[in-house]
């Protein structure tokens, strides 16, 4: 039976073949790009799939939609995948499942975004390495690493270098922690953007446009709210900013330590945060970024409220603002040789929710950080009557809880 | 047994070769490495014909690969009819199997190609003389019992035999036409994955769907070889599309080509069918906030004066997806004209810009009144 299996399998090859004439064979280069999107396409859940150490050239991006898979190299200096002569694809790697791990590897010189996972659960990203080779610049690829839509989400000792948006980004996502990451050179380090529940501590940014910045946007399915920034070591994020106008980190000022732009319920305690040139801490509307009311969904929240600043080690910086308006207002307030406070608010505030000219304590802004001060720019007002006055901000807001997620422990 | 078997497998392999058997082969399983063991259509060295109760179709307004053309085909399992829906894809039985060949006029008797009008499918009626043809690749969507599997084949220089490629290709090509230069670009072949980026238009329960037959694609007259019909009447007619409650009344979009219509009208017909796949409430890109689906309604979900979420170089640096009256500062036609993988809109499926689509946008955006505030 077993020759005639043989001696018929013969006849099907050649018959075959007298069907189908074989056409070229793949290019060298690529013969690693084609395993490696073959083992992606018939994953099976459960599956480990190895990177091994060298430095592999793909031209294409690469995606799995497989749940409960494992990708895995031997390091994010030894497993290298290398996006330099991409001509297809958004992204480096592209995933659409849930129950995800992805560790020990580098995504390097992508077109686009380096790593995207969308609309999953039990998310694992560690010790990954997404890098722009050639140093900051306009023309890399937007996002480092980038889940979106995903829930239940673990980011913990990545490296993110070079990306024209944000080096590491959670986006429209439940509950996640990112912690002991690094970021750097990036246009934003770590961007927590219409986010619930999260938990960024132990983290590392410096030389970024703007170090740490909790976002939420207008238009979305979600809106973003309590976020948890902790014991993150944020200096001299003072690189120039290489971001793309028209999204909203293109309007981060260089020198942005902390940045929490009209997200609600955010605690930023026991960070050191230094030598910013802009400001340590900036708390802003999204109409300090070229927005106006109109243009957004009815019920969407523009005012960033319940922000609690407590127990931080701010030091240096504020010296040189970036930006026309800023510059004038820092010397207008400090003189040509002062430098603004370790907070800085644009002083936009929901009117409709004053009560007696004030706002209730719950939504205000506290700042319970020894003798750091906050100026008020007046945004509203057109920058004309800025105000140094703390008496509504020295306060005390109820602690958020800590995010549980079982990927963590 | 088992030499009976195989016995049987090589002659029916043989008749593949050498006859064309009646109609379609549904394989409920596995990857058919060879597009003729589905039998769709047959290749004879001169022609390429359809097989019994293969059914060609087109649509109102078609998206845009690379100025490629295509011959779509519907095979439905006799007996058997998919459901009319006004407004989703049409729901097919089990063993249905769609079939798009993507291919170009030849430039004379080179590998190069021509950008033409995309009529010859409905000119010839699905029999092409194949030396006037360069075949590039047929892709199949099979519905099987676990829901839509995909399968891209791509031709052989022959054009002989059309080789399952799961992980896709890229395929070197040069195009001219009279109103273009000569250009060289990548023909990306998706990978199946790829496949699923734009007929997963739901990003949560990830359900692959055909895109095009949907009756207000399919609301078309289309020139069958005895006469000329509407589609949805003349998949009635043939048993393999249920009752329509009243034809009249089924939705049907623009032609984007047809100038006689209006620029809205073409413009959103073109957006649906190019863009709404992903954009759509539930879709791929909901990350972004865009819904260009045909009954979104004209405000920030349709991209007036709506910033950018991450579209990161894809902005242009510009402000809004659309700023009324302004297209020169509107993100849609900036990423529409781009071919940068980083920028460019759609992500997949074109490596060159259609320089027609951009215009009717750009058109209809230029007739857009109000404008954008900022903060």
């Amino acid at each position: 039976m077993t020759r005639a299996l043989l001696i018929s399998s013969v006849m099907l090859t050649a018959i075959l073949a007298a069907c189908s004439p074989e056409t070229s064979a793949p290019q060298a280069d690529t013969d690693y790009q084609d395993t490696l999107q073959t083992q992606l396409l018939d994953a099976q859940p459960g599956d480990i799939i190895t990177i091994p150490a060298g430095t592999h050239s793909l031209n294409r991006g690469l995606s799995l939609s497989v749940d409960g898979v494992t990708i895995r190299g031997e390091g994010m200096g030894t497993s290298i995948l290398s996006f330099k002569d991409q001509v297809a694809g958004a992204e480096g790697l592209l995933v659409t499942a849930s129950d995800f791990t992805i560790e020990d590897l580098a995504i390097e010189d992508t077109t686009g975004d380096a790593l995207k996972i969308t609309e999953g659960e039990n998310i694992i990203i560690r010790r990954v390495r997404t890098e722009w080779t050639n140093g900051p610049s306009t023309k890399n690829g937007a996002y480092g690493i980038y889940p979106v839509q995903t829930t239940n989400v673990l980011m913990e000792d990545n490296v993110a270098i070079g990306a024209s948006d944000a080096g590491l980004y959670i986006g429209q996502s439940k509950n996640v922690i990112v912690r002991r990451n690094r970021a750097e050179f990036n246009v934003a380090g770590i961007e927590i953007e219409n986010t619930v529940d999260a938990d960024v501590y132990d983290n590392i940014a410096t030389n970024n446009t703007g170090g740490i910045l909790v976002f939420n946007m207008p238009n979305l399915a979600q809106e973003g709210k309590r976020a948890r920034l902790f014991r993150n070591e944020v200096y001299e994020n003072n690189t120039k900013n290489f971001g793309h106008k028209g999204t909203p980190v293109a309007s981060i000022p260089a020198g942005s330590g902390i940045v929490v732009n009209s997200n609600d319920h955010v605690e930023i305690f026991d960070n050191d945060v230094r030598d910013h040139r802009t400001a340590n801490v900036i708390i802003s509307s999204v109409y300090s970024t070229n927005y106006a009311q109109d243009n957004a969904n009815p019920e969407y929240d523009p005012y960033p409220e319940a922000i609690y600043i407590y127990g931080n080690r701010f030091s240096g910086g504020g010296n040189s603002p970036d930006g026309l308006d800023l510059k004038a207002l820092k010397t207008a307030m400090y003189g040509l040789t002062g430098r603004f406070p370790d907070v800085l608010w644009d002083g936009f505030k929901n009117d409709a929710k004053m009560v007696d000219g004030k706002m209730p304590e719950a939504m205000r802004i506290c700042i319970n950080n020894g003798d750091t001060m906050m100026i008020n720019a007046d945004g509203p007002g057109g920058y004309k009557s800025p105000t140094k006055d703390m008496a509504d901000h020295k306060c005390e807001l109820e602690k958020l809880p800590p995010v549980t997620l079982a990927l963590a422990d | 047994m088992w030499r009976a078997f195989i016995i049987g497998l090589v002659t029916a392999l043989l008749c593949a070769c050498s006859k064309t058997p009646s109609e379609p082969v549904f394989h409920a399983q596995g990857n058919p490495e060879i597009l003729s063991e589905w039998n769709i259509l047959s290749v004879d060295g001169k022609d390429l014909r359809l097989s019994g109760r293969v059914v060609p179709y087109d649509l109102n307004s078609a998206l845009f690969s690379d100025y490629a053309h295509k011959l779509r085909t519907v095979w439905v399992p006799d007996g058997q009819m998919a459901e009319y829906n006004d407004t989703e894809t049409f729901a097919f039985p089990v063993g249905t199997i769609i079939s798009k060949t993507f291919y170009y006029p030849r430039d004379g008797d080179t590998d190069a190609v021509l950008k033409t009008d995309d009529n010859t499918a409905q000119r010839l009626n699905g029999r092409f003389d194949l030396s006037e043809v360069r075949l590039i690749e047929t892709r199949l969507l099979v519905r099987r019992e676990a829901g839509w599997a995909v399968f891209p084949y791509v031709w052989n220089a022959a054009q002989t035999e059309a080789k399952l490629k799961r992980i896709g290709d890229i395929i070197p090509l040069e195009i001219s036409g009279e109103d273009m230069d000569t250009a060289q670009f990548s023909y990306i072949v998706p990978n199946v994955n790829q496949c699923s980026g734009c007929h997963a238009t739901n990003a949560t329960t990830r359900e692959i769907l055909p895109i095009g037959p949907k009756a207000r694609h399919l609301n078309k007259d289309y020139d069958y070889d005895s006469a000329s019909q509407n589609q949805l009447s003349a998949w009635q007619s043939l048993g393999i599309l249920g009752p329509i409650s009243i034809l009249g009344d089924a939705p049907k979009n623009a032609d984007w080509t047809d100038s006689a219509q209006t620029a809205a009208a073409r413009a959103r017909a073109y957006l649906d069918i190019n863009c709404a796949h992903c954009h759509n409430p539930v879709g791929p890109a909901d990350t972004s906030g865009l819904n260009l689906e045909p009954d979104a309604p004209h405000g920030p979900a349709l991209g007036i004066c709506k910033l950018p979420i991450a579209a990161g170089t894809g902005t242009g640096g510009r402000d809004f997806d659309i700023v009324p009256g302004k297209p020169e500062q509107s993100i849609f036609t900036y990423r529409m004209a781009s071919t940068n993988p980083a920028e460019m809109m759609p992500e997949l499926g074109r490596s060159l810009r259609h320089d027609e689509g951009v215009d009717l946008v750009t058109q209809w955006i230029a007739q857009m009144d109000g404008r954008c505030d900022r903060g």
